[in-house]
């Protein structure tokens, strides 16, 4: 944990957000995610709701059972305790083409990194990416573990309607979108693995800790599994 | 919100619940949000009860005009029409029945970017209520409690990320007037006034992010995040508007000016208990019955003064 840290911060009528640094680090993550376990073996008493983040964890609460200060000692309490034992994971395989047309973006991210598009293409592959949180809209997962020599700021531009499936990345981020939408990451590709399905009995693919690795496939196959 | 998904559900929640409690439905049920935009229903086929709730609508039924809040029954061959009216943003359009929409992880409530839920309503789309009904004891015209007006005075606490913002630019949140702009929907509303410049580099990874976060962009712009926000963000969150100011908050037009005030957070929960107390005694006097026409007829009567001997029971 980093110094001065934890923090706990009251936000307006209904939640603490418990503050655990102040960058991305995976040592800070797994201190969020140690209490995010804790809370879901024993929720604090009108909690609506935890959000998990990168540094910090959102405890929604009820103001009409509970206040920001039984809440904060509340926290305080479970992070003395034993944490329980890390929840079993399920790596999950994202699919991935990277035709010309699929992947606007890879010209300009082999330009900028000083590698050949296969370079970049074979670096993103080989990584191991982790679910460290999801944000932003419905079943957006944010993973970590773009490789360094792939590591770029956004783009000062947002591109838009970006289609959903694209496979985006940005600094140590890479993120499959769920929704047409724009976006200031590079498009590396796109995936027709359904990351959310909206109408199935569990509509994400991904629970937060999950490993996941991307295997390239022939725009046949993505064809395929596109049209269903 | 832990997989991305905000609550959404209505702009204005107290409208919300006192459309339902006007006809008597339980609380949590779902109704048709009508925006500036206005809404005009064709009754094609049998009859249904309806209860307008929400902001200051122009609201007709038929050839006659209705009070912004009101019961009434929509009938085959009528036409109900909300139009934007003389103040407020979002109207609830209630039914006595069954709205038939899709479900989404249990909630029939609408995100509107993704449109998943049960969905956006466009011209020519049809509506179906399961179980139709009149509520015939309920119709007329509903008072509208003071929670339900546009609040420019809404109360926020400081914070969560106070710390990329200088001093003075924390005074000038609290101290100085801003004005609601044009630019806004059910993600967020972006306001004009002093600029509020962030003081640190915009290094913060991702926070949770909540309905009320009034969060600040390299533009020096403020945006108050609402019903189907992003559920996370990179940017700090100057202040929080308590959730209690919201539906007043979103009631605001284009133009209108408002002014933050600053609580600390014992004192937001005080307020938060004290509104969720006032506004369940107002819903409660409003899902009360009003009895049928003839019953009210004989009420008035009654009152009125003329009173036989065998009615009082002398």
């Amino acid at each position: 944990m980093s110094a001065g840290f934890p923090r706990f911060r009251a936000v307006a009528d209904r939640a603490v957000l418990a503050e655990f640094g102040d960058r991305i680090d995976p040592a800070i993550h797994d201190d969020v995610l140690r209490l995010d376990r804790q809370l879901a073996r024993d929720p604090l008493p009108g909690m609506t709701e935890a959000v998990p983040a990168y540094a910090s964890l959102l405890v929604a609460f009820d103001p009409q059972v509970t206040d920001h200060e039984i809440v904060t000692a509340g926290l305080r309490r479970l992070l003395d305790a034993p944490a329980p034992p890390a929840p079993k994971v399920t790596l999950r395989e994202v699919l991935v083409c990277h035709d010309d047309d699929l992947a606007p973006d890879l010209p300009e991210v082999a330009a900028r990194t000083g590698l050949t598009p296969q370079a970049v293409l074979a670096a993103h592959l080989a990584s191991d990416y982790r679910v460290v949180m999801f944000g932003f809209a419905p079943g957006y997962a944010y993973l970590a573990g773009v490789p360094p020599a792939l590591h770029l700021p956004r783009k000062p531009v947002a591109r838009r309607d970006v289609p959903a499936g694209s496979v985006i990345i940005a600094g140590s981020q890479c993120l499959v979108t769920t929704l047409t939408m724009p976006t200031g990451w590079w498009i590396i590709g796109r995936s027709p693995t359904p990351i959310l399905q909206a109408w199935q009995q569990r509509p994400f693919l991904f629970d937060v800790g999950d490993p996941v690795r991307f295997r390239s496939v022939p725009r046949a196959e993505f064809d395929a599994l596109a049209a269903r | 919100m832990r997989f991305g998904v905000p609550g959404s559900g209505p702009m204005d929640r107290g409208a919300h619940a006192a459309a339902l409690a006007a006809l008597g439905n339980p609380p949590g049920g779902a109704v048709v949000e009508v925006s500036l935009g206005g809404l005009v229903l064709d009754c094609t086929e049998g009859e249904v009860g309806f209860a307008v709730a929400g902001g200051g609508f122009a609201v007709s039924l038929g050839p006659g005009r209705r009070a912004s809040w009101t019961v009434g029954s929509l009938r085959a061959g009528q036409r109900l029409a909300l139009r934007a009216g003389d103040w407020g943003s979002w109207a609830c359009l209630a039914f006595a029945g069954d709205l038939v929409a899709p479900r989404w992880l249990g909630s029939m409530a609408t995100h509107a970017p993704s449109g998943l839920g049960g969905g956006l309503l466009r011209a020519g789309d049809r509506l179906e209520i399961a179980g139709a009904g009149c509520r015939l004891d309920r119709e007329g015209d509903l008072p509208i409690p003071g929670w339900a007006r546009p609040g420019p005075h809404p109360r926020v606490v400081i914070g969560p990320q106070e710390r990329f913002f200088a001093p003075g630019t924390l005074a000038a949140l609290v101290g100085r007037e801003f004005t609601v702009t044009g630019a806004g929907d059910r993600q967020g509303l972006r306001l004009s006034g002093p600029a509020l410049p962030v003081a640190a580099p915009l290094d913060m990874p991702s926070e949770p992010a909540l309905r009320g976060s009034v969060q600040v962009a390299g533009d020096r712009v403020p945006t108050v995040l609402l019903a189907d926000h992003q559920t996370t963000g990179g940017y700090p969150k100057i202040a929080t508007v308590l959730d209690c100011d919201l539906d007043r908050f979103v009631q605001l037009r284009s133009g209108d000016r408002l002014r933050f005030r600053p609580v600390a957070p014992d004192a937001a929960i005080h307020l938060a208990r004290a509104a969720t107390g006032q506004q369940a005694a107002d819903l409660l006097a409003l899902s009360a019955p009003r009895g049928t026409l003839d019953h009210r007829l004989r009420v008035m009567n009654l009152t009125g003064g003329v009173v036989s001997a065998q009615d009082s029971g002398l």
